[in-house]
């Protein structure tokens, strides 16, 4: 298999030669956190882990933003959803998220009308063609989405478009990084952070979190040659003592990122305090629609009763979040939770920490060893 | 012999709980929720011989007849590379060729929606025929039903066949033997990604054509070669990886798969990489893998290739023994992991 652009940085022998490298530099033991789901997917896909020093440990974060949407959200998607009015329209990593009366996929068994989209424009587009219906398109995601979620809310008005609203539970990647840093239990040592938020947001504002904390930042891909590097740089620069941001996806990310999502975001969105699930209420990292676009909020043009939710007892999807436990450890992984039978978030989404080792890898500690082994 | 599932407490061994109050889509995907209705739920109704296969082998005289059913809910009813019709007949005659078995004739049964167009109808129905006519099989039975607007979406196709197996032909997971070589008839995903495309309106810069095709006559070829071919699968739902994982469960065997040497095109490749799919996962409608032993592989490669729709013939992996019931893949970087079928839903209504 090979791909211009992608084949590159999947070619084994460039990263054997910097994990060779990382080998040779690491001298003390180091635990570095990669922040994004999509990274935790690609180092177990390509069993990365595997190949590291023993004193490099990696802890995954909790960049998954289906893991991380409170249940209550998902409730009020679920009341929505099987509204006969509407049209409901998720990324399909929802679909089978638990929250607490049922998932969306229940719901459109149900007779629901939940529609699997790529994009929001798909879901604006549904609302031009079904003038009848009010189409819903549930907002999830980090940094990434919001430029294009808040394009739809953007046209829908220019357009005059009334049948089409978000439910939004966007969130920010660096509040839940100093979340993570404030934590007296945390334990990471140096970031990888997550180089599609900053296509987006650019890394000026990491300056300040790398000094705060001491820790190195290092602004990383999603390809296995991009996650080598990017942890040979914060292992290069934590034996040199050195607490900077770095950018090891220069492909796509410049310093000040995307100045036109920004702005488009900004006009659109404004940031207040959010609950994360499995971490609680992070200040300053979350996104809601406008004043002035407070017209197009699924929630209140609904106002789906509140439903408290408490997660399963047995989940344990916050300390996974957090990087403080692996999800291996887990005691019910693989046993009474699966991505059939889900108990948490992690353990659905194409992003979860919990889906990644059950997919990938959960024949690892089969052997016991407690290292990724081979079978 | 170590297998990761059986190792688990009997709680959570075969058959899982049922969970589920209803059907929900992913129970039609070809992945672990289907696996898991299929062995919960219809396991009462099969006295069949338990072999997991495509079809069955019944004993009819001195004859062996295989036999096997398959129904064809697809949309769009037309995509690029094929249709309902053609699909409804290379369907049930793959799954007969994947048992050995000389397709030798089909019953094909309709469920219209009323107000269907019958200019449509009249096509597919031309495509089956062309289809049948290009295999050599008859369409010797049929039944007709007609439901109400909006009950039915348009068409939807039940096709089931007989076919021959001569004396001497054994396939299935129970001859799975460690050192097999495991063969690709081709390149992965060009249905999946087909179907997608049309119905997404995503717009690729080639034109994915789905790679529906007849797959008997390369099946017929291997048979008449002095090929001693172990086990065959066809890759349909849930793609190479649910039919190994499936072979791997029923053979009781460790199946090993290398990255680098499995087909995929750049376009295929191209949109997995937009739409986060792995093309293990993704549907096929003509490929299909072959089990044979390892000395034997180079010869069935070549076999294979003097088949157009197999000239992307290769040696993708091998039968181990360190696990059992498992199936992993070395990856470009050297390391390995697990192969699992898909969970449930990747696109519904893809067959």
């Amino acid at each position: 298999m090979s791909l211009p652009y992608v084949g590159e940085y999947r070619e084994g022998e460039a990263v054997a030669r910097v994990i060779a490298e990382i080998r040779r530099v690491a001298t003390r033991p180091w635990t570095i956190m990669e922040v994004c789901g999509g990274q935790t997917h690609a180092l177990v896909r390509f069993g990365i882990e595997e190949l590291l020093p023993d004193n490099v440990r990696l802890l995954h974060g909790p960049g998954c933003p289906v893991c991380v949407t409170p249940a209550e959200m998902i409730e009020n998607g679920l009341q929505i959803a099987a509204r006969p009015e509407v049209i409901f329209c998720t990324f399909g990593d929802m679909l089978r998220v638990p929250a607490v009366t049922g998932d969306l996929q229940t719901v459109k068994a149900r007779g629901g009308d939940v529609r699997i989209v790529y994009s929001p424009m798909d879901a604006l587009d549904l609302a031009k063609r079904h003038p009848d219906r009010e189409v819903v398109f549930f907002a999830v995601g980090f940094e990434t989405t919001a430029p294009a979620n808040a394009m739809a809310v953007a046209q829908a008005r220019a357009q005059k478009i009334t049948n089409f609203s978000l439910l939004v539970s966007q969130v920010l990647i660096p509040p839940a990084m100093v979340e993570i840093l404030k934590s007296p239990e945390c334990r990471v040592d140096g970031f990888l952070g997550a180089g599609h938020v900053c296509t987006v947001s650019g890394f000026a504002g990491y300056h300040e979190l790398a000094r705060r904390f001491r820790v190195p930042i290092v602004v990383t891909g999603f390809e296995p040659l991009d996650l080598a590097q990017g942890i040979l740089m914060c292992v290069r620069q934590l034996e040199a003592g050195r607490n900077e941001v770095e950018n090891q996806y220069s492909r796509s990310v410049r310093p000040d990122g995307n100045p036109h999502a920004l702005e488009l975001i900004h006009t659109v969105f404004e940031i207040v305090d959010r609950p994360w699930r499995g971490l609680g209420v992070i200040p300053g990292s979350g996104l809601v629609l406008r004043e002035e676009y407070r017209e197009y909020d699924a929630e209140l043009r609904f106002s789906p009763d509140y439903v408290a939710a408490t997660d399963s007892e047995l989940c344990q999807s916050g300390l996974v979040l957090q990087g403080r436990l692996d999800p291996r450890d887990c005691p019910e992984f693989g046993q009474r939770c699966t991505p059939e039978h889900p108990l948490g978030a992690t353990m659905v989404s194409s992003e979860g920490g919990c889906a990644a080792y059950y997919r990938y890898g959960r024949h690892a500690r089969t052997s016991g060893t407690g290292k990724n082994v081979r079978p | 012999m170590k297998n990761p599932r059986t190792e688990l407490p009997p709680a959570v061994q075969c058959p899982l709980p049922w969970r589920h109050s209803h059907i929900v889509m992913a129970h039609g995907g070809g992945g672990r929720m289907m696996h898991d209705l299929i062995e919960g739920v219809f396991s009462p109704l099969s006295t069949g011989n338990g072999a997991r296969h495509d079809g069955t082998i019944v004993g009819c005289g001195t004859e062996r007849i295989a036999y096997t059913t398959d129904t064809f809910v697809v949309s769009p009813l037309f995509f690029p590379g094929g249709d309902i019709g053609r699909l409804a007949v290379f369907g049930t005659v793959n799954d007969l060729a994947m048992c050995g078995a000389r397709p030798e004739a089909l019953s094909a049964g309709f469920i219209l929606e009323d107000g269907f167009d019958l200019e449509l109808l009249q096509r597919i129905v031309a495509s089956m025929s062309a289809a049948a006519a290009e295999v050599g099989v008859r369409i010797v039975t049929g039944d007709t039903k007609v439901v109400e607007r909006g009950k039915g979406d348009g068409l939807y196709i039940n096709t089931s066949g007989i076919g021959r197996v001569r004396a001497g032909v054994e396939i299935g997971p129970a001859r799975v033997r460690k050192g097999d070589a495991i063969i690709l008839s081709g390149d992965l995903g060009r249905h999946g990604i087909a179907l997608m495309a049309v119905r997404e309106g995503l717009q690729f810069e080639t034109k994915i054509q789905s790679d529906c095709a007849n797959l008997w006559p390369a099946v017929d070829e291997l048979l008449q070669n002095p090929v001693d071919v172990h086990c065959l699968r066809d890759l349909t739902r849930g793609g190479l990886a649910s039919a190994l994982v499936e072979i791997a469960e029923a053979s009781d065997s460790h199946l090993t798969i290398r990255e680098g040497t499995i087909p995929v095109s750049d376009a295929v490749l191209g949109a997995c990489e937009i739409l986060g799919l792995d093309p293990l996962h993704v549907a096929n409608e003509g490929r299909f893998c072959v089990f044979v032993p390892a000395d034997q592989a180079e010869a069935t490669v070549k076999a294979l290739r003097s088949h157009e729709v197999c000239s992307g013939a290769c040696i993708v992996g091998e039968v181990g023994a360190d696990l059992s019931g498992v199936v992993s893949l070395r990856t470009v970087l050297g390391t390995d992991r697990l192969i699992d079928m898909p969970s449930g839903e990747q696109l519904p209504r893809i067959c």
